[in-house]
């Protein structure tokens, strides 16, 4: 299992807009409460109440200042798992419980072949797996593999919860490795990248970057105002225009 | 990365048990050394037990040890199910071995045979332990060219050194194996050395910036997701002191190599010390073996994770 | 309308796959079952009420997603809401009614039955009613039921009712109900659709979280500019396109100095303030006459303006006049001027200029004249026309919907200043010069808005409340001059708050925040009863939480009580019920019925009207009883009218039956959906009584769309008013005129001078006189101007966290993960100044106290300014949380050196706006210190830990929440 499959027939994921997310945690929350509840539950919650409380997420949201010549900005980031080709978390494991779909290329952990070796955690270079120290095994997102094709809730809400909660719409779902895809095109629209690239993981998710300012449609071509020059000024000039 | 005492432990023993395997495999099989009965028993169950304890101390950190067999089938991907699968294969030849070297007193032939395979199906089992930790791209300090030989040289050290104290024991003073043991020691500190000046050196190719897609400029981590520390952040945050680092590299420095190599130096230099010998040799040994405990703490606690560049640290 | 297109995230690349499960062939079950029954209610894990879908397995909620049929957050769903789950199992939640046997505020209690419960009250309250009604202040807070709780304070016939507004965003409301008829807040709303131009003005939040969040997404997806007028970077401000780290309490002067731009570059739009606005009526300018200041009015009592053509002073409503703007103009002997020309004059001033405003403002001039640029540019270059034809008031047809596509938004970074009312009034004007309200592309009003600005009725209760009677009208309400006032003859006020007092004459909304001092104090009087409900006002409802501690449980010389009872209602163990004596145990939001009323808060939008309900979806298991219910049983028991029938029976049975039921004037009750015997009709109709299945099988709410021609221009479009008047929203046909000068304002301030029927006491005079200013202008913050500001030199304020609302978040086992302890963040060059690090811990010292706690350095915020997030500090023992928690030890409450009066040495008022009496929590200086080495690491002040209510279960070590669905599935598998 563990062995990469040579190709995935899709290749789903997600793309974040990090222009428009404002840090507001919905697509946190939303994917702890469908998934405690559903294919990897629970999603424990240890000291849920107390001084050291620690659980398990399968998306987690900084914050970051970014400060180049051309000024400073705030950056909400959401990080979850990416989904990658060539994920090293799944051919170090162990037991096969690390595993890429063929199908969609959605990467899973097998919760009942899982030893709890962690080795997967240290190979992820995003810190997006989560050890559930409750019942010993390993956690992650799922990319809703239980909410995407599931015939039991309505077509229209099939998609990831994170996705389908954001209230920005700064989140986006589907299959990127069809260049024809919305979500591709809009990933060569918007620049999409990859994260650490250098790393060879090649992520299936991508990460559209906040736009430059002045490549931003936001920029007004607005010339300086000039004081209106017509005797009696600005109160002359408003008996001209009611008189005119 | 989280120093955890079973792995520090699985490392040390293991590393120590697979080295001595080898040197009583080849120098036992080849009837290079003697020895009666309870010399080979002890040194090869010596051998054994640290292998063993090693092992069963790593399931120790397994979250559901009970499903540990699951780890032997995926030996085609995974280095750490190859490790199960070399250690436990290592376990066959060892186990001959022992018949014909202990049970049987033999040398040479079949007995050599499995003795050399031991050392083989040794070597091997470390080598693969090693690339567990050298095909960590997440962790610079790790996935580097020093570790796999690093692993080699402090396996074949501590065996030595642990070899020649047995030889010691045997009233066998200024044997090959002490003067390889002083070999092994030296190129171990000098290999360490060196993996730590390359690990000093490190210019990180992995950045915030590359982590966050942000291109140029600094970026700056202002709010994490959390406010308490969560799982990635015990396991794979773990941070020491830089000033905390320096003093337990100049501790490992001293009991993994110089205590060792002085006392070791010692004993050789001077013959007809008698007891004295077997006494350094024997210290040296613990020393040695503590002194890669401390070594064995500072490779995971110096190992920094990229995660960590996510919650600026 | 399709699935696709209704909800908020259906982008191409936001939709469905729409394939089948592939066979992969590794087990894993797609198509778990989710859920045995979904019920469609309203949310209330905040104030913004929005749509969810509940799934429920096995009696437990699974599950809870957004509505995506509803017209507030069209299937989004928030941090908070999409976190709901644990709100309503949280281990906080009251069990019971409790009755208070050791000292106040020790949290020692017994549980009592229900019925002992009401009795107490009852009996106490009836004590109340037959002596002197006005000795029960009833006070609520985030509730939405306040059409009903007012109502049943009217009833009681104590004038002594307000909920949480007046510490809240007064300066909002009433600044844009007395200017434009409708208000920021959730009453009004960019148009998201269209604008090109979005300023913000201080909001971190907002009651319209979603509806924000899914229009800056709009926004962005159409790459229109954001600007963002803020001291802090963080959320909203810090994907805008241009930030203004502005300084706190000077956004007034930044607005004006852009209305001075644009005046002197004569970008205004003069069609639209001579159709819509006061600007051409005349203001009578004879110093010293009683009538100065106010608008030159005929004998049937209507402004009159100056007609160009006619040369002569006419009715400033008659539609066909020419009016002038500017010029003096002398009617029989008396010296005029049109507000337009006041206007000028003042805005025009150099004061106003960039130049001299900036270092005040910290924004550099360049900047406030690119932004003034920009604004006139879009206004009036990028003008939008809708080829939507449409009729005026007085009957004219305009062929199309012309727009000027900038829009504004602002919150309580502008109300929550001292000079906060004259502020939102400058942002309206802006608003307004530029011919943006209710325009395609502008700022557009929610119906039942606009109203008249300000809208009728006034406030009841002058009298202060006769025993056995009801007021006359409601307790709360708009005045419009000095009369209106509810003081005494001595000019001493009426109300406990001393809301509509020559102290705070516009307080709209009352002022809570003063209640419990004023109580103690026994200034004006004393009280016997104070009944709050859904206010954590012993915590982070209050300012100067530390004094209010103390006057709660504060007792006279014959050792009673200075404030005798506290009746409370909570759903929850907050820190304020331990300092109740008869505690109400409410449900949570998903057990009971609820009500968001067009005579409230209700969730319309822009293109039309709506309001929704809350039915219980799940049984409580505990003893607990919706407060509504109570309520309503309690005016029952007492006796009230309205209350009961002829015979003393209940009228009704419980809220649901209210809901359904009560009409306030005949035809018009709580829904306006489905109304009529059959559900034949809306807005106006006989109550139906199966009005609630009704909402229910509608998805919980009721929404009518606007026609086209009735979407814009509602303060003077005919079709639209039209059907205001038959929605009862208006009470006769007629323009909404906006009030760029303020006549009542005005009024106060000759009232001041000693004229009129009423006037201030000697020492009220010159506060009135400065700041009933009837044209905003701007003053210095109250503090900022009374402390040293060489010792205080930093502004200090709180942002609401996204994901958490107010204290109640913190109960709650994933939203706290989040936070649970705050930070002070300050700038990073402000603490290298300072020798302050990053994680160090400090002092945060105000001329009221100090608090500890630590500081995260950052770079995009003001550098005069420090900030935390609020109320996430919490006391000891409260919500169900464990000693050692995040939020006892760590997190910290600014609200602890937050003065709730002025500075000792000014007089001592409370801490407010003097027109509105609004909270003016954002005007707090401070210095930080770095602690002692030993301080570090733990808040202060500390409070004695509170003691636990009876049959409250220890908070788990370990939650382990949705794990029997997973048995249970795989049980069946
Ligand atoms: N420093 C600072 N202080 C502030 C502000 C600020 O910006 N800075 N903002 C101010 C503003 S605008 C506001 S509105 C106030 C808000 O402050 P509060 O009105 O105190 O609001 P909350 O803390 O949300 O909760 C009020 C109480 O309602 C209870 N409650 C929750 N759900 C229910 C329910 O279903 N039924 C009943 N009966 N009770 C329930 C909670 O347990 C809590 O005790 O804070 C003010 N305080
Ligand atoms: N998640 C969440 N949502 C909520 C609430 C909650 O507690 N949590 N509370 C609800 C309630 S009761 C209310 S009243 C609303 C309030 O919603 P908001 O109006 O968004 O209230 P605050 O979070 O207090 O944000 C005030 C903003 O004003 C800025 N500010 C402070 N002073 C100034 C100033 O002088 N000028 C300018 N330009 N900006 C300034 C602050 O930096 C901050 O960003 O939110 C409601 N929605
Ligand atoms: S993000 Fe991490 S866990 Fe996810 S596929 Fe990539 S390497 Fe594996
Ligand atoms: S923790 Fe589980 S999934 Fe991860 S590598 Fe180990 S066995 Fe595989
Ligand atoms: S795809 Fe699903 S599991 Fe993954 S982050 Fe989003 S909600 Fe969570
Ligand atoms: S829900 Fe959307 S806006 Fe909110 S944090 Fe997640 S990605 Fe950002
Ligand atoms: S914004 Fe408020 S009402 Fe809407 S989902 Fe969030 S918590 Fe619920
Ligand atoms: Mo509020």
């Amino acid at each position: 299992m563990t062995c990469l499959p040579a190709s995935t027939e899709k290749k789903l994921g997600l793309v974040i807009d990090l222009d428009t997310c404002v840090g507001c945690q919905a697509c946190v929350t939303s994917c702890k409460e469908w998934n405690t509840g559903g294919h990897m539950a629970p999603l424990t919650d240890i000291d849920p109440y107390g001084g050291q409380v620690d659980g398990v997420w399968f998306n987690r949201v900084h914050a970051y200042e970014h400060t180049t010549e051309a000024g400073g900005r705030t950056v909400h980031f959401p990080r979850s798992c990416l989904h990658c080709e060539t994920p090293a978390c799944v051919t170090v494991c162990p037991t096969g419980a690390s595993y890429k779909r063929t199908s969609d290329g959605i990467v899973l952990v097998d919760e009942d072949k899982c030893i709890g070796c962690k080795l997967c955690s240290w190979a992820c270079p995003y810190g997006a797996r989560e050890f559930d120290t409750d019942v010993g095994v390993m956690k992650k997102c799922t990319l809703c593999v239980d909410r995407i094709y599931n015939d039991n809730i309505a077509p229209e809400d099939r998609v990831p919860a994170c996705v389908a909660a954001c209230p920005t719409s700064a989140r986006h779902f589907g299959d990127l490795g069809d260049p024809d895809s919305a979500i591709s095109q809009l990933v060569a629209e918007r620049g999409g990248v990859d994260l650490m690239p250098e790393l060879g993981y090649r992520p299936t998710n991508k990460y559209l970057p906040p736009r430059a300012r002045t490549e931003r449609a936001a920029t007004v071509p607005a010339p300086a105002l000039e004081a209106v020059k017509v005797e009696g000024g600005f109160l002359g000039w408003v008996d001209r225009m009611l008189s005119a | 990365m989280h120093p955890a005492y079973s792995v520090i432990f699985f490392t040390t023993a293991t590393g120590a048990g697979y080295g001595l395997l080898a040197f009583l495999g080849v120098a036992g099989g080849f009837g290079l050394i003697e020895g009666g009965f309870w010399f080979r028993l002890v040194s090869l169950g010596l051998a054994l037990a640290l292998i063993s304890a090693g092992l069963l101390s790593s399931t120790a950190h397994l979250g559901r040890p009970e499903r540990a067999w699951r780890a032997f089938s995926q030996w085609r991907s995974s280095w750490l199910s190859r490790e199960g699968v070399a250690s436990v294969a290592t376990f066959v030849p060892a186990g001959l071995f022992g018949i014909g070297w202990v049970l049987l007193g033999k040398q040479g032939g079949w007995v050599a045979a499995t003795g050399l395979l031991s050392a083989i199906a040794a070597a091997v089992t470390v080598c693969t332990t090693a690339m567990i930790y050298a095909s960590l791209k997440p962790i610079a300090q790790w996935s580097s060219k020093f570790t796999l030989p690093g692993y080699l040289i402090f396996a074949a050290m501590t065996g030595s050194v642990l070899f020649n104290a047995l030889l010691a024991l045997l009233d066998e003073p200024r044997t090959p194996a002490m003067l390889f043991a002083i070999v092994s020691g030296m190129v171990g500190w000098g290999w360490k050395s060196a993996t730590w000046q390359h690990n000093d050196s490190l210019v990180a190719t992995t950045t915030l910036n590359s982590a966050t897609g942000l291109a140029g400029g600094t970026v700056r981590s202002i709010e994490w997701p959390h406010t308490e520390e969560n799982y990635l952040l015990k396991e794979m945050g773990f941070a020491v002191a830089r000033k905390h680092a320096m003093k337990l590299r100049v501790i490992a420095q001293a009991l993994a190599f110089a205590a060792p190599l002085f006392m070791l130096a010692t004993a050789f230099s001077f013959s007809d010390i008698g007891g004295l010998a077997v006494v350094l040799s024997v210290a040296a040994a613990l020393s040695q073996l503590a002194g890669m405990l401390v070594e064995r703490w500072l490779f995971f606690a110096e190992a920094k994770h990229t995660v960590t560049l996510y919650y600026g640290r | 309308m399709s699935a696709a297109s209704r909800a908020a995230n259906s982008a191409p690349s936001q939709r469905p796959l729409g394939v089948a499960a592939p066979a992969e062939g590794d087990g894993v079950e797609t198509s778990p079952e989710v859920a045995d029954r979904v019920a469609k209610t309203t949310c209330y894990m905040c104030a913004c009420r929005c749509g969810i879908d509940v799934h429920i397995k096995d009696g437990k909620v699974r599950y809870i997603n957004g509505n995506k049929d509803h017209p507030v957050n069209r299937g989004v769903l928030c941090g908070k809401g999409s976190a709901g789950i644990m709100q309503h199992y949280s281990p906080a939640r009251l069990k019971k009614p409790l009755l208070r046997t050791g000292p106040r505020g020790s949290g020692e209690f017994r549980e009592i039955e229900w019925d002992e419960a009401m009795r107490i009250a009852t009996e106490r309250l009836s004590h109340i009613r037959q002596t002197d009604p006005k000795k029960l202040a009833f006070f609520t807070g985030r509730d939405q039921s306040q059409s009903l709780t007012g109502w049943w304070a009217a009833k009681f016939g104590t004038p002594n009712f307000a909920a949480h507004g007046g510490f809240c965003s007064v300066n909002m409301a009433a600044g844009g109900l007395y200017t434009i008829g409708g208000s920021f807040w959730e009453f009004g709303e960019p148009d998201w659709e269209r604008t090109k131009f979005f300023m913000l003005f201080g909001v971190a939040e907002d009651h319209d979280s979603n509806p924000i969040k899914i229009g800056l997404g709009k926004l962005k997806a159409r790459g229109a500019k954001v600007v963002s007028v803020n001291p802090c970077r963080t959320g909203y401000n810090a994907i805008a396109d241009d930030w203004i780290g502005i300084r706190p309490g000077t956004d007034g002067l930044f607005v004006l100095a852009l209305a001075h731009e644009l005046l002197k570059a004569g970008k205004v739009d003069l069609d639209y303030l001579m159709a819509y606005t006061n600007a051409p009526v005349l203001v009578i300018q004879e110093p010293g006459a009683a009538d100065d200041g106010l608008f030159l009015r005929s004998n049937d009592d209507r402004p009159l303006a100056w007609d160009r053509e006619a040369g002569a002073a006419v009715s400033a409503l008659d539609p066909y006049i020419k009016p002038a703007l500017t010029g003096v103009h002398h009617v029989n002997g008396r010296r005029c001027v049109p507000v337009f020309q006041l206007i000028a004059e003042r805005y025009l001033d150099e004061a106003y200029s960039p130049d001299a405003v900036a270092e005040r403002c910290g924004v550099d001039a360049a900047t406030i004249r690119r932004i003034a640029a920009e604004l006139a540019h879009v206004a009036f270059e990028q003008a939008i026309e809708l080829p939507v034809a449409w009729t005026d008031w007085a009957g004219r047809r305009h062929e199309t919907m012309r727009g000027r596509p900038i829009a504004m938004h602002a919150m309580r970074g502008i109300s929550a200043h001292s000079n906060g009312f004259h502020t939102c009034r400058a942002i309206h004007l802006l608003q307004v010069l530029l011919g943006t309200v209710d325009v395609p592309g502008g700022f557009r009003f929610k119906p039942p808005f606009p109203k008249l600005a300000p809208p009728g009725p006034k406030p009841a209760g002058k009298d202060g409340g006769k025993p056995m009677t009801p007021l006359a009208g409601m307790p709360l309400g708009f005045v419009t001059g000095p009369e209106d006032l509810l003081v005494d003859e001595s000019g001493k006020p009426v109300r406990i708050d001393k809301a509509y007092s020559w102290e705070a004459p516009l307080a709209a909304h009352g002022l809570m925040h003063t209640v419990i001092r004023n109580a103690w104090a026994g200034d004006p009087y004393r009280i016997d009863t104070l009944f709050l409900y859904m206010a954590n006002m012993a915590w982070n409802s209050s300012m100067n939480t530390v004094e209010t501690l103390t006057m709660l449980t504060d007792k006279d010389e014959q050792g009673e009580y200075k404030i005798p009872f506290i009746i409370y209602s909570d759903a929850y163990y907050s820190e304020t019920v331990p300092y109740a004596d008869l505690v109400l145990p409410d449900t949570t939001y998903l057990e009971r019925h609820d009500c968001i009323s067009l005579l409230d808060r209700p969730i319309s939008h822009a293109d039309g009207p709506g309001d929704a309900i809350r039915h219980p979806v799940v049984e409580p298991d505990r003893d607990v009883r919706p407060f509504q219910t109570v309520l309503i049983e309690l005016g029952a028991r007492l006796g009230l009218p309205g209350f009961v029938k002829e015979d003393g029976s209940p009228v009704y049975r419980d809220y649901a039956d209210y809901i359904v039921n009560h009409e306030r004037l005949p035809g018009i009750g709580p829904l306006a959906g489905w109304r009529g015997e059959e559900g034949e009709t809306f807005g106006t109709g006989k109550p139906n009584p199966d009005q609630l299945q009704r909402y229910i099988d509608n998805g919980g709410f009721w929404h009518h769309e606007l026609a086209d021609n009735q979407r814009f221009y509602k303060m003077a479009n005919r079709s639209y008013l039209e059907f205001a008047v038959r929605m009862g929203f208006k009470e006769r046909m007629g323009p909404v005129h906006f009030q760029l000068y303020s006549e009542p304002l005005q009024k106060f301030r000759l009232a001041a001078r000693g004229h009129g029927p009423a006037v201030p006491p000697e020492a009220e005079r010159a506060r009135l006189e400065a700041h009933m200013d009837p044209l905003p202008f701007w003053y210095e913050p109250f503090e900022h101007a009374a402390v040293d500001k060489t010792r205080y030199p930093l502004n200090a304020l709180t942002q609401r966290p996204m994901h958490m609302y107010h204290s109640w978040g913190s109960q709650n086992a994933w939203l706290r993960q989040i936070t649970s302890q705050n930070r002070l963040f300050v700038h990073r060059q402000t603490a290298a100044e300072l020798g302050i690090a990053d994680d160090d811990w400090v002092w945060i010292v105000s001329v009221n106290g100090r608090v500890k706690g630590q500081v995260r350095l950052v770079d995009g915020v003001n550098r005069q300014t420090v900030w935390t997030w609020n109320a996430i500090g919490k006391r000891r023992g409260a919500w169900g949380l464990k000693d050692d928690a995040g939020e006892s030890s760590r997190g910290f409450l600014l609200n602890h050196i937050i003065g709730d009066r002025l500075p000792a040495g000014a007089d001592r008022y409370s801490n407010s706006d003097p027109v509105t009496g609004q909270a003016a929590w954002f005007d707090l200086k401070v210095r930080i210190e770095k602690c002692a080495p030993g301080e570090a690491g733990f808040t202060e002040p500390q409070f004695q830990r509170l003691a636990q209510p009876p049959h409250l279960p220890a908070a788990p070590d370990k939650l382990s929440f949705g794990a029997e669905f997973r048995k249970k599935r795989e049980a069946a598998e």
